[in-house]
């Protein structure tokens, strides 16, 4: 496995030097000989017709999958007059006070701290909920333990907006509609499901030993489980950090019902908000400024800790 | 050993318990009696009418639109996607030779960075940007098919009916194939170079080991990803409400906005509610078909 890592590692890295090594030129037949011909030339480095058709397939997506965000990183230095006048020129000036606009009177630097708080603390809240929960599954038996787990794996399985208007209700007769405790409360409750669901199993790797060790030193089970237990599980713990944080970042549909208080909007939810108001409309430098506010942090983020964020994302759906 | 062992038990859990049943729990149960009611918002003790509103649900034309729409993503994004990114992962994987020896492809470590570059984005986020892409005046679109010398075809996207789902599902696409890559890019990488070396031996064409070894040995992820689609075909609510709002002529309408507009735009709750339950239904339902049909023995290695 980590061989084949490395390998492919070193593919990627020095592929341009193996190129034209002269099988290049071998021609490649469509007939079973042909075929085996044309694997064996391939073999040795060189490329071969089918392959510039794939990395011709690959390089169209790879654009498709950047031109519209460089779009509208551009689009959001440009005046209104020139994003109406070419949508693909180019800004003949940077007209940096679109930030200012989008940032001071459109709102996005109070919707910016709005997601910030409230994902923060939500994340927080359910890495500790999860774990608490995940370690009690993963390490004791107790009456009704089955009962408990499986009504709280039940939760991936639904759509959110079916129980969103009842949702609303609980969150309004408890007081809580556009506040911060409100929403982080049910952000938490939401992502309870696949966490808990990961770090049970997570935890469940961990081997009992140490555990038990700490036992017999005299250690209580909460010191076992914060000294000890909580520290072995930081690998699954900053999996699920990222996965949570990813996924409560992009709420819409919670905050979108619980949130009609301007003041307290998400990210997603105000921009979205000035897309469709007819007043801002004729804004779009600003509405594109916003837009590269929201994305550029995250859009970094992800460049740097690649490799964690993909393991994160894509860690739920491989068990 | 058991010293204070339920004291944990009870303190670990409480906190938990407590939240999922109040905000998760308690509502999916709720949301089965509301249907049964003709409740509007104000009354605490609203009026039960039984199954009155699955009867009007049943004479809904635009719910039964909205149902369809739903069974076109259903059955469109799967497929697209999944294609689509099982093509790139082999291509990232397995589709070139180094040195006698499968690899991926050159450049495919600066691919998978860039493909994921959309699924990183808030949903919203993409639906905004997508809104500006079909801008029939100031869109990236129509600017590029200026571009390109066609000019004369300046499509509406978004405003015409018969096009709006389909470019409503572009945007689907761009935004998920790319953890589809890498979700088959991990699967595909747990798969044993010997079994490539072997086939490769065999005279295994690319086309030929991606059907008899690759496809296969990824089956089960195949299959995640299908269940993982196809609730995401069930939704699909944040999108579609930025992007059209169900419109124009509920042409884009599915449940998801359906239920939304008629609870919190028309305070419908009773009827909202049993949307909610229908779709319940459908997902039980698509749950139980995905695991038989997709059942196969699984291909140890």
């Amino acid at each position: 496995m980590t061989t084949t890592k490395s390998e492919r590692k070193q593919n990627s890295a020095g592929a341009a030097a193996t190129t034209g090594a002269g099988q290049g030129s071998r021609p490649s037949g469509t007939g079973g000989s042909g075929r085996a011909q044309k694997s064996r030339g391939a073999a040795s480095g060189g490329p071969d017709g089918m392959l510039w058709v794939a990395q011709f397939a690959l390089i169209i997506w790879a654009l498709i999958s950047t031109i519209p965000l460089l779009w509208a990183m551009v689009s959001s230095f440009k005046s209104n007059k020139e994003i109406v006048a070419s949508p693909w020129s180019l800004p003949s000036r940077l007209n940096w006070d679109n930030f200012v606009r989008a940032w001071n009177e459109a709102h996005i630097g109070q919707y910016f701290l709005n997601t910030v708080v409230v994902v923060g603390g939500g994340v927080v809240l359910t890495m500790v909920f999860s774990a608490m929960a995940a370690y009690v599954f993963a390490r004791y038996e107790f009456p009704g333990k089955r009962l408990l787990y499986y009504g709280f794996i039940a939760g991936m399985t639904f759509p959110v907006f079916m129980a969103v208007v009842p949702l609303f209700f609980v969150v309004k007769n408890l007081g809580m509609i556009s506040t911060y405790h409100g929403l982080i409360l049910v952000y938490v409750a939401y992502s309870l499901p696949f966490s808990v669901f990961f770090l049970t199993s997570f935890f469940k790797t961990l081997p009992v030993a140490v555990a038990e060790a700490a036992i017999m030193d005299g250690a209580s089970h909460y010191r076992v489980f914060f000294s000890v237990m909580l520290p072995m599980a930081k690998p699954g713990l900053i999996s699920i950090g990222i996965f949570n944080f990813i996924g409560q970042w992009n709420q819409y549909l919670l905050p979108l019902v619980l949130v009609p208080d301007e003041s307290k909007y998400v990210l997603a939810q105000g921009l979205a908000n000035l897309a469709v108001n007819q007043g801002y409309k004729s804004d779009i430098s600003g509405l594109f400024a916003g837009l590269t506010i929201a994305i550029l942090p995250i859009l970094v983020v992800y460049v740097i800790f690649q490799r964690r964020v993909q393991a994160g994302m894509t860690a739920g759906a491989m068990k | 050993m058991n010293h204070g062992k339920y004291r944990v038990i009870i303190s670990f859990l409480v906190l938990p318990v407590l939240i999922y049943g109040v905000f998760v729990v308690s509502p999916y149960l709720q949301t089965f009696y509301i249907s049964l009611t003709n409740w509007r918002g104000y009354s605490t003790n609203p009026p039960f009418i039984g199954f009155g509103n699955y009867t009007a649900l049943f004479k809904d034309d635009v719910f039964w639109q909205a149902l369809l729409h739903n069974g076109i993503l259903l059955v469109v994004l799967p497929v697209a996607v999944i294609v689509m990114s099982l093509f790139f992962a082999f291509m990232l994987n397995a589709a070139g030779r180094k040195k006698g020896a499968i690899a991926g492809v050159p450049g495919s470590g600066i691919y998978r960075v860039v493909y994921f570059f959309p699924y990183v984005l808030s949903v919203a986020i993409v639906g905004i940007l997508w809104v500006n892409i079909y801008n029939p005046i100031n869109g990236l679109l129509n600017g590029f098919l200026k571009i390109i010398g066609l000019g004369h075809v300046q499509p509406t996207w978004l405003g015409d009916p018969n096009l709006a789902i389909w470019a409503v599902m572009a945007a689907m696409v761009w935004n998920f194939v790319g953890f589809y890559v890498v979700l088959f890019t991990a699967g595909m990488q747990s798969i044993p170079n010997e079994i490539y070396e072997a086939a490769l031996l065999d005279g295994a064409g690319r086309a030929q080991t991606f059907f008899s070894v690759t496809l296969p040995l990824l089956w089960g992820n195949v299959q995640t990803s299908l269940v993982y689609m196809g609730i995401l075909a069930l939704d699909g609510f944040a999108i579609i409400q930025i992007m059209t709002n169900g419109g124009p002529n509920n042409s884009t309408q599915v449940i998801a906005t359906y239920l939304y507009q008629t609870a919190f735009n028309y305070g419908q709750f009773g009827y909202a509610s049993a949307m909610g339950v229908v779709l319940f239904l459908f997902t039980l339902i698509l749950a139980a078909i995905t695991l038989r049909v997709t059942r196969r023995d699984t291909v140890e290695f």
